[in-house]
Order: C-alpha cells, then sequence, then structure tokens
C-alpha cells in the first residue's frame, strides 16, 4: 500500500495491543481486510468501559482508520462491515458508560447557552492547571504533554466531523471557530503546528501519534468520546456541546500551563501554543457556546438535551483525566504507561538549564 | 427595534456576548491612540467589556471568575 514520504502527519505505527480484543484487531489489520469472527466481542462487559485498556485501544484502533489510517495497514479496512460491527459491539458500552456517568442534564429555561454556562461553572474537578502551573516538575509536565499529544496533533479534526451536517448559523459559526483552529489555512498558525513545536522544545518526539503505546486508557477515552460523537451523525448535538465544553474551560487552564512552562524556564517559542488559546478560546467559548450550539437547537430544538449531554460527558471524562494524572503523581508513580516517553535527540541548546536534572533519567 | 439594514451589511460588526466580551468581526483595524495597528492576530476577536483581562484590550475568559454580568443590547 502507499506510505507517504512524509511521516509526520501520520499514519502513525500500530499500536502494541492491551489485552485479547485489540491483540485480535492489530493482527487481523496487519493482513488484507478479511472477515473477523463474529464471536469477536460478542461477550463485552467490561467493569469499566472508561478506563478498561483493551476497550478503548479497540475503540481507538478502529476509529483513526477514518483519520489517517495506520501505518502498513489496507485501507479498506475503512469500511470493512464485520470490523465496524465489532466497533459497534465496543461502542455500546463506552456510550452508555457515558450517559451512566453525567445522566440528562436539564436544559435551563434561559436556554442551551445558559446550560452550557452551568455545567462549566459547576465543573468543580482537580486542579490539573493548579498543578502544572505552581508544582509540576519537568517530568511530569512532560508527561502531561505526551497524553495531551494524542489530541493536540490532530487538534480540531474530531470537530469537523460536523461540517457537513450542518447548515445555517451553527454552520457558520462552526467555521469560524475551525478557521483559527486550522491557523487560517497557515501551515505554521494551525494549532497542530504550534504543539508540535511545543513537542519538540521539550524534547519529546513529534510524530502523529508516536505516544500512543505511552498513553492510558482514560487518555484514549478523551479522544474517543470525540470520535464517538463524531461518526454518528445522530450525535451531532453532543458534538458540538463537547466543543463548546472545550472552548469554554480553555483560556484559564492555558494561561496556567504556559505560566508552568515558563516556571520551568521555557521560552516563548515552547509557551506560544498555550499563549495562543488564552485569546483564541476566549473568542471561541463565545461562538461555540451562543452561535453554534445557540444556533443548533434554535434550527433543531429537539438536540438541546443532546448538546448538554455531550459538554458534560466531554467534562466528566476530563476529570477522570484529570484525576488520574494527579494521583499517580502524588503517589509518585508516572501517570504513562510506559514511563519514558520517546525523546528526540536534542542539541541539549534547545532545553533550558534547568532541564539537566529531572530529564537525565529519561533522555 | 431592529435598525439594520440587511441590504447594505455593514463592512465590520461589534457583537454584545451576554456576561462576556464585544466580539469585533469583519474589516476593521484596531489601533492605539497615536494611529499605531494592534495585531488582532486572528479575524474575530473578543474585545474585554469587564475590565479585568489580563490581555487588554482582548478578553481572556476572566469575566467568568469575576461574575461580570452584562446585556447583549443596549441598556438605558
Ligand atoms: S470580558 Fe472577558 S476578560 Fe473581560
Ligand atoms: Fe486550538
Ligand atoms: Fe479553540
Amino acid at each position: 500500500m502507499p506510505e507517504p514520504a512524509d511521516r509526520r502527519y501520520g499514519p502513525a505505527p500500530l499500536p502494541q495491543p492491551r489485552g485479547p480484543l485489540s491483540a485480535a484487531v492489530t493482527d487481523a489489520l496487519r493482513r488484507a481486510p478479511h472477515d473477523l469472527p463474529a464471536s469477536l466481542g460478542a461477550d463485552l462487559d467490561p467493569a469499566d468501559p472508561l478506563t478498561d485498556e483493551d476497550l478503548q485501544l479497540t475503540l481507538f484502533l478502529c476509529y483513526e482508520l477514518h483519520y489517517r489510517g495506520w501505518r502498513g495497514v489496507d485501507e479498506d479496512w475503512e469500511w470493512q462491515p464485520t470490523l465496524l460491527g465489532l466497533r459497534a459491539r465496543a461502542e455500546r458500552p463506552f456510550e452508555a458508560a457515558l450517559r451512566r456517568l453525567v445522566g440528562s442534564p436539564r436544559v435551563p429555561s434561559a436556554g442551551v447557552a445558559a446550560g452550557l454556562a452551568e455545567l462549566v461553572a459547576a465543573d468543580d474537578g482537580p486542579s490539573l492547571a493548579t498543578t502544572l502551573q505552581r508544582h509540576a516538575d519537568l517530568t511530569q509536565f512532560r508527561e502531561f504533554v505526551v497524553h495531551r499529544s494524542v489530541y493536540h496533533l490532530r487538534e480540531a479534526d474530531p470537530h469537523s466531523w460536523a461540517l457537513p451536517r450542518l447548515g445555517g448559523a451553527a454552520k457558520a459559526a462552526l467555521v469560524e471557530i475551525q478557521t483559527d483552529e486550522y491557523g487560517n489555512g497557515r501551515l505554521d498558525r494551525m494549532h497542530a503546528e504550534l504543539f508540535r513545536t511545543t513537542l519538540g522544545r521539550l524534547g519529546l518526539d513529534t510524530g502523529y501519534g508516536a505516544h500512543l503505546d505511552a498513553a492510558p486508557a482514560v487518555t484514549l477515552a478523551t479522544n474517543n468520546v470525540m470520535s464517538l460523537f463524531g461518526l454518528h451523525r445522530r450525535l451531532r448535538g453532543a458534538l458540538l456541546g463537547h466543543l463548546a465544553a472545550f472552548e469554554m474551560t480553555s483560556s484559564l487552564p492555558n494561561r496556567r500551563y504556559g505560566n508552568g512552562l515558563r516556571r520551568l524556564g521555557f521560552d516563548e517559542v515552547a509557551t506560544r501554543f498555550y499563549d495562543e488559546h488564552v485569546e483564541a478560546d476566549a473568542v471561541h467559548e463565545q461562538i461555540a457556546a451562543h452561535d453554534m450550539c445557540g444556533g443548533l437547537v434554535r434550527a433543531e430544538p429537539a438536540l438541546a438535551p443532546d448538546v448538554l449531554f455531550g459538554a458534560a460527558a466531554g467534562l466528566a471524562v476530563d476529570r477522570l483525566f484529570a484525576a488520574h494524572l494527579l494521583d499517580s503523581w502524588a503517589a509518585g508513580r508516572s501517570s504513562l504507561r510506559s514511563p519514558a516517553p520517546r525523546s528526540l535527540s536534542m542539541p541539549t541548546t534547545v532545553l533550558p538549564s534547568v532541564a539537566g536534572g529531572p530529564l537525565a533519567g529519561v533522555a | 427595534m431592529r435598525t439594520d439594514d440587511t441590504s447594505e451589511p455593514a463592512a465590520a460588526t461589534i457583537t454584545p456576548y451576554e456576561d462576556g466580551p464585544l466580539l469585533v468581526r469583519g474589516d476593521f483595524a484596531l489601533v492605539t491612540p497615536d494611529g499605531e495597528r494592534i495585531d488582532a492576530r486572528r479575524g474575530t476577536v473578543a474585545l474585554c467589556r469587564c475590565g479585568k483581562s489580563a490581555l487588554k484590550p482582548f478578553c481572556d475568559g476572566t469575566h467568568k471568575v469575576v461574575d461580570f454580568r452584562a446585556g447583549t443590547s443596549r441598556e438605558g
């Protein structure tokens, strides 16, 4: 199969399996498209779907075929019916777990934008941002960046799935946001590219999907929730709600992330991704709540509960993610599956002087 | 009362968002009192109207922490 000459943007190599289901899927993907046994995943009943390594990786393996694909994997797998069937069997417990986690948020009489504001105001999760700003050491900050790289290297892509499914005001608003996310069409301003620069500044591998093996289930779940909403038209309300919640909880934490990196001695090239988001997302959050979600619900009033479900689900999974990092660090553990993230061989001059100690162990 | 003339759209619009900033869209320039250009960095900008942003004249989301309240049309 054709392989791109430039591998920075994917496809990523297949990750290591984490259990019987992801092992069966990765084995199958290495071969020509063929029917999977109907029994595969038939008895799927994970105790906690959101933190189940095998289930979350299986979902990620299936979803990625719709983004950049996998290195060496036949592109016809994307629409292989029995693989789609397996994905549907894996999605059922995942979506059910999300609905159990957040219930059905009430739509206030003041409207969906007010409902989003209430959800965000009530979001009292553990403050990962404060920890990164004030206390995290370089190893911990690098771990945070490794987790987030799974999303940020394709930043905005999952929500673009909504574009052809919308018309009118909601579509115009989504385009207004995505235009900015994609740097107004300028490669060096694309948010994914700004993040690539931050990764490089931290001495980490900048390749698309480079850190998948290090990312635990809960990190994959923060991504899979977007893919679930993005790849099902019926969940378009949830997808827009997810984006709105994301934008509405971004400006203030990003200021803290940037300050944390500055505290660790990094320069404005390293912090640009975070600094940019303070300003950009202060714009995006208004458009997302009022014009995009408000516009969708004016056109399709029945979608209001879905918008709030998507927002609440995004916030809840992000709280689980934050708790995982903070709990791991409090216990003196790495929050990654493999504690040494893939590093680049960087000339030491690009790293700040304070990097010598903490980096020594992970170089 | 609607005062817009939709047959001839304005080159730029300024929209107050509820309890938040003013969004400016269209063909505009942000300038200092001396006429120097302030780099807007994006097509649509949010201007702080709560007075508490650390990034003035732009909004940085601080209005939410200070419980800023303001409507979306002419008051008084
Ligand atoms: S209006 Fe947003 S910070 Fe002032
Ligand atoms: Fe962004
Ligand atoms: Fe954004």
